[in-house]
């Protein structure tokens, strides 16, 4: 079955990406077919024109060409995304943009077997402004924060330094190089080699870190690679533009290296401070969008947007822009916003950056064989060799320097693998190829550009896979979370606030979050926990159950079971199926998630850690962070979910705790109702049940959802405190691809 | 070691903090110490009110105390030990802290309260006060350590000990099923149902015993508490910066 459906999913696909590439095709660019204008009923202001009757049937195209061919495109660069995943083995092997250019490839050669061109959109002004924020944007966004920080010395130095250290570097060998003769390039003069070799220094690691996170690679590693390739990009775009400035000047004085250095400076915390600005003014729109929740993720992309724009505008740097904005955003924002929204926002953004990235990919492999390529072995050759021996030497030299400053130095391994995972991808070729004109052997950067991308894109990104493993990196140490700690974790919050009563303190440092966030009320991390590890339970159990419900048994309950060793099997009976089915189709679970680590950059993010806010009110407003973290393991060979549940836990760990620990009946999982703050609770007060009553969860269900009958009992309770945005709890359930088909279910399907 | 303690005390008196202007009253009972003269270490100094008396009833009490907290958070800590103390006892009672309201409010504030008083004992006074708020000192704080070969009360394993006997009420070294079961119940309270504790206590259980593969008992015991939370920042979780 699994491969007849493989089978229809090729021919589905093979069918469309024919009829994408044959419309692409023949519908050459610039030609419209429209049909000669035909005055209908109108005065006959030529009287001896021929009279025509009403058209039936017209085209016209050249209306919607633009569109068209933009959403032509982009479809089937999304069907040769899909259809990467009907073979899983190649996505392991061959990383995804590998694929997309290969798919290129292959179209770029119909193309030009026809003789057609591709659409001049990949203009300069289009890929800055419409194609790069995205990619940026998610990156930030996605980017685990606390980890971030903990190693922004050495992000920072490694991304600045290490990108003016392989720009100059290789500027400067390949000046040396055309000086030699025998190339024949001797009119590339240093500022073009600069601008050239600035381009060449932008790292994409996309596939890299794809791989780190299917190999685990200690998280030092991995966020020290992410947020270099981040931070790279702003400072190669930067150099860009600064090289290119200079590459049309005529003479360059040594004032225009100092002015270049200053400029480099303003350029750059420019765009920190503006990031941070949007950052803080978009925290503070959404504190008062509660009442419009359907626009919330609106204010957050415009914010960045804008931040984008407005860096654009005052030429610094747009990227860190965005990046400041996103990191500083993500926060508040997730505080702010309805769970809805949070997941719309991460849903959105992974999906334009998706786009962005594989447009450019696609087109990559398209221009690389319908652009007019200057080849010069000499040039190219060195090109590589300069790209690679650079950036040993970079990470060789800087890693040392800055590894007495670490906590957590990073070994020669590491080294390696930072090494090594120097891929060039998108942004390198976006700016080779928006090159100006006036440059004279555009042409030939632009071959040397594309030939080093696939170079380290193939060959780097196949080959990196087995080599980590053969190097053995050190790994993370993923390890769930538990409940136990989880509620050691929560004593010791209540603890520590509790001691800082008494101490009369608070905390100075929440300043800012006293403004940017709507006052909320702690969640019980503890019990949405519990609730999601049963969840999994129960999924768990239903998978291993293989539809034979007839001779199923029924639900255990906690006191029915043997404490101790032998678990009992579990037992389900027909009807008790079906709850658990009803469960899980109607009520929608889900576990407030805040933050992420370790996102995939290919799918949605891992939500694997919890981040639980305590604020009290009054005069002292602290907050603990709490990673409660339970952190799901990526399969190897699906993708990863979002609010999703592994289908099983990691075999190593604890192999009992997958198929026991206590099994509640599950229907009164939706019966429960959340009560709001650990601080309403008072188990002596008399009024009980009037809080019972009037803490009803707020669910954050839009208004046109069955639940509005709670939207109405939570207005009528309220009480001087307002509610708290409880979690409203989502199961979206992964698609068993393992053929259970109880749970498979077309509209659940949360693959990426 | 007393040397160590006793300059220490000495540059502590001569300290004349700038900032405030309170009077320190150092006496000592030299019950652990027989051969000290009391005119050696006592001094005094006499300013404006002679209201503020600190007592450090115990030598060896104070030896954990001087040492593990410096001097302007003793005087801060003080001043929160008068202010608790509203009718100028000298020491505190339980219904002083739970004149704190969010105290009040705190689901384990009653235990928190009860850690501070030994058993049996109804009172507080200052030394104990702050020998149980030591526990939380930021650890960068580290400069004084004359000779204290003492395990600092703010180490990990301290720290983690106290969060223990939280929990553990009854003092038997472990956290059984019944008492874990009832800190569940104070902080989870009326979001769960019973039955749904029961599941998440016995899970709890079972996760601890696993996680020291030792004794499947039926509680959980300070060595497989210790290990549940190896992976969790106790420094960073449980410090107080005191302010000064």
């Amino acid at each position: 079955m699994d491969f007849s459906f493989t089978r229809q999913a090729a021919a589905f696909l093979i069918v469309c990406s024919c009829l994408c590439v044959s419309a692409e095709v023949s519908t050459p660019a610039g030609v419209t077919l429209l049909p000669p204008v035909q005055p209908e009923n109108g005065p006959q202001s030529y009287p001896n024109a021929k009279k025509s009757n009403l058209p039936v049937f017209t085209i016209n195209y050249s209306r919607i060409q633009i569109p068209f061919e933009i959403t032509l495109w982009m479809l089937l660069a999304s069907f040769a995304k899909v259809g990467f995943h009907v073979y899983h083995k190649i996505t392991i092997w061959v990383p995804e943009s590998c694929l997309l250019i290969s798919i290129g490839l292959i179209v770029g050669g119909i193309m030009y077997s026809v003789h057609e061109e591709p659409p001049a959109v990949l203009s300069n002004s289009v890929f800055f402004l419409y194609i790069l924020p995205p990619m940026v944007l998610e990156s930030g966004y996605f980017m685990p924060t606390r980890p971030f920080f903990e190693n922004i010395g050495t992000v920072f130095w490694f991304a600045v330094v290490g990108t003016l250290w392989n720009s100059i570097g290789i500027g400067i060998s390949l000046f040396g190089i055309c000086q030699i003769e025998a190339f024949g390039v001797q009119d590339i003069n240093l500022q073009e080699n600069l601008l050239f070799a600035s381009i060449i220094s932008a790292v994409d690691p996309v596939a890299v870190l794809t791989v780190f996170e299917d190999v685990s690679v200690n998280e030092q590693l991995y966020i020290v690679v992410f947020g270099e390739c981040l931070f790279n990009d702003a400072v190669t775009v930067v150099l860009y533009n600064m090289f290119s400035f200079v590459a049309e000047m005529p003479v360059v004085e040594p004032v225009d290296v100092f002015l270049g250095m200053a400029r480099f400076l303003v350029v750059g915390l420019g765009g920190m401070g503006f990031g941070i600005l949007f950052g803080f003014v978009a925290s503070f729109t959404t504190r008062f969008t509660s009442k419009v929740r359907e626009i919330e993720p609106l204010f957050i992309f415009m914010y960045s947007y804008l931040a984008y724009l407005v860096a654009e505008l005052f030429a610094i740097s747009s990227i860190m822009a965005i990046v400041c904005c996103a990191l500083t955003m993500k926060y508040y924002v997730e505080e702010n916003v309805s769970q809805r929204s949070c997941t719309t926002i991460r849903h959105v953004v992974k999906m334009l950056s998706s786009i962005s990235e594989t447009v450019i990919f696609f087109f990559l492999g398209v221009v690389t064989i319908t652009t007019e390529h200057e080849w010069n072995w000499g040039y190219l050759l060195f090109t590589l060799l300069f790209a690679f021996i650079w950036r040993s030497l970079g990470v060789l030299v800087l890693i040392p320097i800055i590894n007495p400053f670490r906590t957590i130095p990073l070994n020669l391994k590491d080294q390696f693998g930072l090494a090594y995972g120097g891929l060039r991808g998108a942004i390198s070729f976006a700016l080779a190829f928006t090159l100006p004109e006036s440059i004279v052997r555009k042409h030939l950067f632009v071959t040397a550009t594309i030939a080093v991308i696939l170079f380290t894109v193939f060959l780097q990104g196949i080959s990196i896979r087995p080599l980590i493993e053969l190097i053995n990196v050190r790994r993370t140490n993923r390890k769930e979370d538990l409940i136990n700690v989880e509620i050691h974790r929560r004593m010791m919050e209540h603890t520590m606030t509790g001691i800082e009563d008494i101490c009369g303190q608070w905390t100075l440092h929440t300043f800012p979050d006293m403004i940017l966030i709507r006052d909320s009320r702690p969640e019980s991390g503890i019990v949405a926990l519990y609730k999601k590890l049963e969840l999994q339970n129960a999924m768990e159990i239903l998978d291993s159950v293989s539809g034979d419900i007839s001779s199923a048994p029924a639900i255990v309950s906690l006191h029915e079971e043997k404490k101790g060793s032998a678990k009992p099997m579990k037992k389900f009976l027909a009807k008790d199926l079906n709850n658990m089915h009803n469960i899980l189709s109607k009520n929608m679970y889900s576990i407030r998630q805040r933050t992420v680590a370790y996102t995939n950059k290919h799918a949605l993010p891992n939500e694997s850690q919890n981040r639980e806010i305590l604020i009290r009110r009054h005069s002292s407003i602290r907050r603990s962070f709490r990673p409660g973290s339970f952190q799901s393991t990526v399969n190897d060979h699906e993708a990863t979910s979002e609010v999703g549940y592994p289908l099983r836990l990691p075999q190593s760990n604890h192999p009992r705790c997958s198929t026991s620990g206590a099994v509640m009946p599950l229907h009164r999982l939706n019966t429960l109702n959340e009560f709001p703050s650990v601080e309403v609770l008072n188990e002596k007060s008399p009024s009980h049940s009037a809080s019972q009553d009037s803490s009803l969860p707020d669910c954050h269900f839009s208004t046109n959802n069955n639940s509005s009958a709670d939207d109405l009992r939570n207005e009528e309770g309220e009480e001087q405190r307002p509610l708290p945005p409880s979690p409203a709890l989502v199961a979206e359930p992964r698609n068993n691809t393992h053929g259970n088909p109880l749970l498979r279910r077309p509209q659940w399907n949360q693959k990426k | 070691m007393e040397t160590a303690l006793i300059k220490y005390l000495c540059r502590f008196i001569k300290n004349k903090n700038t900032k405030t202007d309170n009077l320190i009253l150092f006496r000592y009972s030299f019950t652990e110490w027989p051969d000290v003269k009391e005119s050696s270490i006592e001094a005094t100094f006499l300013q404006k009110s002679s209201r503020h008396r600190l007592m450090l009833s115990s030598l060896t009490q104070s030896a954990v105390l001087c040492v593990s907290v410096s001097s302007s958070h003793l005087l801060r800590l003080y001043e929160r030990f008068e202010s608790l103390d509203r009718e100028n006892r000298g020491h505190l009672r339980k219904e002083d802290f739970q004149a704190v309201r969010e105290l009040s409010m705190n689901p384990v504030g009653d235990r928190i309260i009860g850690s501070f008083f030994s058993p049996g004992q109804e009172t507080v006074d200052f030394p104990s006060f702050v020998q149980v708020l030591a526990h939380f000192r930021h650890t960068e704080n580290d400069r004084i350590r004359d000779g204290a070969q003492k395990e600092p009360a703010n180490s990990t394993a301290r720290r983690l000990k106290f969060v223990f006997q939280l929990y553990d009420q009854d003092r038997d070294g472990k956290i059984s099923r019944a008492e874990l079961l009832q800190v569940l119940r104070e902080m989870l309270g009326m979001q769960v149902t019973e039955e749904q504790l029961q599941s998440i206590a016995e899970r709890a259980i079972q996760e601890a015993n696993q996680e020291a593969n030792q004794d499947k008992d039926d509680a959980i015991s300070f060595d497989e508490f210790r290990k549940s939370m190896e992976k969790v920042n106790i420094d960073h979780k449980m410090s107080i910066r005191f302010l000064e």
